[in-house]
């Protein structure tokens, strides 16, 4: 039995990797749609942490855990100085304005001798592992369902709902919008410092205009009533092109229609449940 | 004047060349109800937008409990006790009426991310009380009942009360309301004037904006009329229905008879 469970973590190793790390990248997804948000920033992020994190192992060698913890400051703080003039935006304009910052991002790695270029960084060690990626999805979530259940929770979806109406109430919308930006930053950067740390090879195409859609398309197919859709919605797609391999060349098509029935039958997504709003017994 | 909790001073604010609020000075003395009247554009809508923060004025002055709030937000007029409903509904349609109550209270609600993720008894504690205090609100505008149900599923008139209900529950010293009998049938305004005038015996301070002039006799205590932008009026009720610009800023509309109808109902 043992041996059978190993033979299969081994042969799937890095799709189990990808579930918990495309997790954690939905939720990214999530905590700026829950407040209605269009932001597309969060493969940037993704990409920042990487960056970061495997600069600070391979040039450094930084102990792991401080390099964790620099993968989610250094695109917090990205998230601070690009919060304060895109967050006039709403909308499409906001969609736009962070597809730009993640292009010129990715520019920036291609033409910088430190990031190696176009051919990226290779040579990462392994340092994350199962218990670390899952750990930080299990981490993540539970907080998500702890504050969603609080004045926070309600204030987040009351400005989903109504942004007029929640300022009405006393919802401070600005602080409220960078703080939706600056967490899925950092969860962002933890998902891409951990990816670095088991591919052991990143590259500035990676973290493309293609990732930010995946990852929208994550809390797109899962809804986002709960923060458990867009998890559902990453594993779904993550696992989806890995079970239609027998379909071979049909394998995107199929892909894609089951998205696009996702779309249009299930508007609340996969996981239309909306999670409660109260703390205590109602 | 002193005293007055909400004051407006010499408030214009313009769209292009459209001066929709002109020159606009009135003042809301506490624990009143002041009704806003005035025609189809007379800029009613717009100095509400105004008070509450989600417009700016070109020039003059806001004070609200004799601070000036020109450039307060809305969310921070919020917090100070300012509430108000709106034209169009807007409550919170997949949210529970509960949930609802309780976004209401965001102001007042305890529990910092901290206490909220560790779950502290602090935070459960504030958590009951708001929960306790959502009850009674709703108990207070009659919804008591439907507080698990889903607030886009409740009936037009019930949602117009959750609106009230929700700007309540932010412990307002003034609240605005905009054309809060619109739609509704004789039957339920006579309940929502009701419920207005417990609402002004608890000590919240009401400004409205109305059209149903029976309505506006039978609840203002005083009353400011609008025209093009400009005041054209102010005074209690009884005097404002014979004022002869009153009845012409209505543009030879049957005003003046509805208003004595209103006189005659009452």
């Amino acid at each position: 039995m043992y041996e059978f469970l190993d033979d299969f973590l081994f042969s799937y190793q890095s799709l189990i990797y990808a579930l918990g790390i495309n997790g954690l990248l939905a939720l990214s997804m999530y905590v700026v749609l829950a407040i209605g948000q269009l932001s597309l920033g969060q493969a940037a992020f993704m990409g920042l942490g990487a960056y970061t994190s495997a600069l600070l192992t391979l040039k450094l060698g930084a102990p792991f855990p401080l390099v964790l913890l620099a993968s989610m400051a250094v695109p917090a703080v990205a998230a601070l100085i690009i919060g304060a003039p895109t967050l006039r935006l709403s909308g499409v304009y906001l969609a736009l304005a962070t597809i730009g910052l993640g292009e010129v991002l990715r520019i920036a790695f291609v033409n910088s001798e430190l990031t190696g270029g176009a051919l990226g960084l290779s040579g990462i060690p392994e340092k994350a592992g199962y218990t670390l990626i899952f750990s930080c999805l299990a981490l993540a979530l539970i907080a998500f369902v702890l504050v969603s259940r609080s004045r926070i929770g309600r204030a987040m979806e009351a400005m989903r709902e109504d942004e007029i109406a929640a300022g009405m109430l006393g919802v401070h919308l600005p602080r409220y919008r960078l703080s939706a930006l600056v967490v899925s930053a950092m969860l962002a950067g933890l998902a891409g410092a951990l990816n670095a740390h088991v591919s052991s090879f990143i590259s500035p195409n990676d973290y493309g205009f293609d990732a930010a859609v995946t990852i929208l398309s994550y809390a797109l197919l899962g809804g986002i009533g709960s923060p458990f859709g867009p998890v559902v919605g990453a594993i779904i797609l993550t696992l989806l092109p890995e079970v239609l391999r027998p379909l071979h060349d049909f394998r995107l098509v199929f892909n894609g229609l089951i998205i696009v029935i996702a779309v249009l039958f299930m508007p609340h997504g996969l996981v239309p449940w909306r999670i409660r709003r109260t703390g205590a017994r109602a | 004047m002193n005293g007055a909790i909400l004051a407006l001073e010499n408030l214009t604010v313009r769209f292009g060349g459209l001066a929709a609020v002109d020159g606009v000075s009135f003042h809301v003395e506490p624990q009143t109800v002041h009704g806003l009247i005035g025609p189809n554009g007379a800029g009613k809508t717009t100095a509400f937008n105004l008070i509450s923060g989600l417009g700016h004025q070109n020039d003059g002055h806001i004070l609200f409990n004799g601070e000036t709030i020109d450039d307060w937000p809305s969310w921070e007029r919020a917090q100070r006790g300012l509430a108000r409903t709106f034209q169009n509904i807007r409550t919170f349609g997949e949210m529970t009426v509960m949930e609802n109550v309780l976004a209401g209270m965001h102001a007042h609600v305890g529990g910092g991310l901290g206490a909220t993720l560790l779950r502290l008894p602090s935070f459960r504690a504030a958590e009951s009380a708001a929960i306790g205090k959502a009850r009674d609100i709703l108990g207070f505008v009659g919804l008591a009942d439907a507080s698990a149900r889903r607030a886009g599923s409740l009936p037009y008139g019930d949602q117009r009360r959750l609106e009230i209900a929700r700007a309540l529950a932010s412990d307002p010293k003034l609240m605005l309301l905009d054309e809060p009998a619109a739609g509704m049938n004789p039957s339920e305004t006579a309940s929502l004037i009701d419920l207005l005038l417990r609402l002004k015996a608890r000590g919240v301070t009401l400004l409205l904006v109305e059209h149903d002039m029976h309505f506006i006799m039978n609840l203002c205590d005083r009353i400011t009329v609008l025209n093009f932008g400009r005041k054209i009026a102010e005074s209690t009720p009884v005097e404002v229905r014979s004022d002869p610009s009153v009845i012409e800023a209505y543009l030879g509309t049957k005003v003046g008879e509805r208003l004595e109808a209103g006189a005659r109902v009452r």
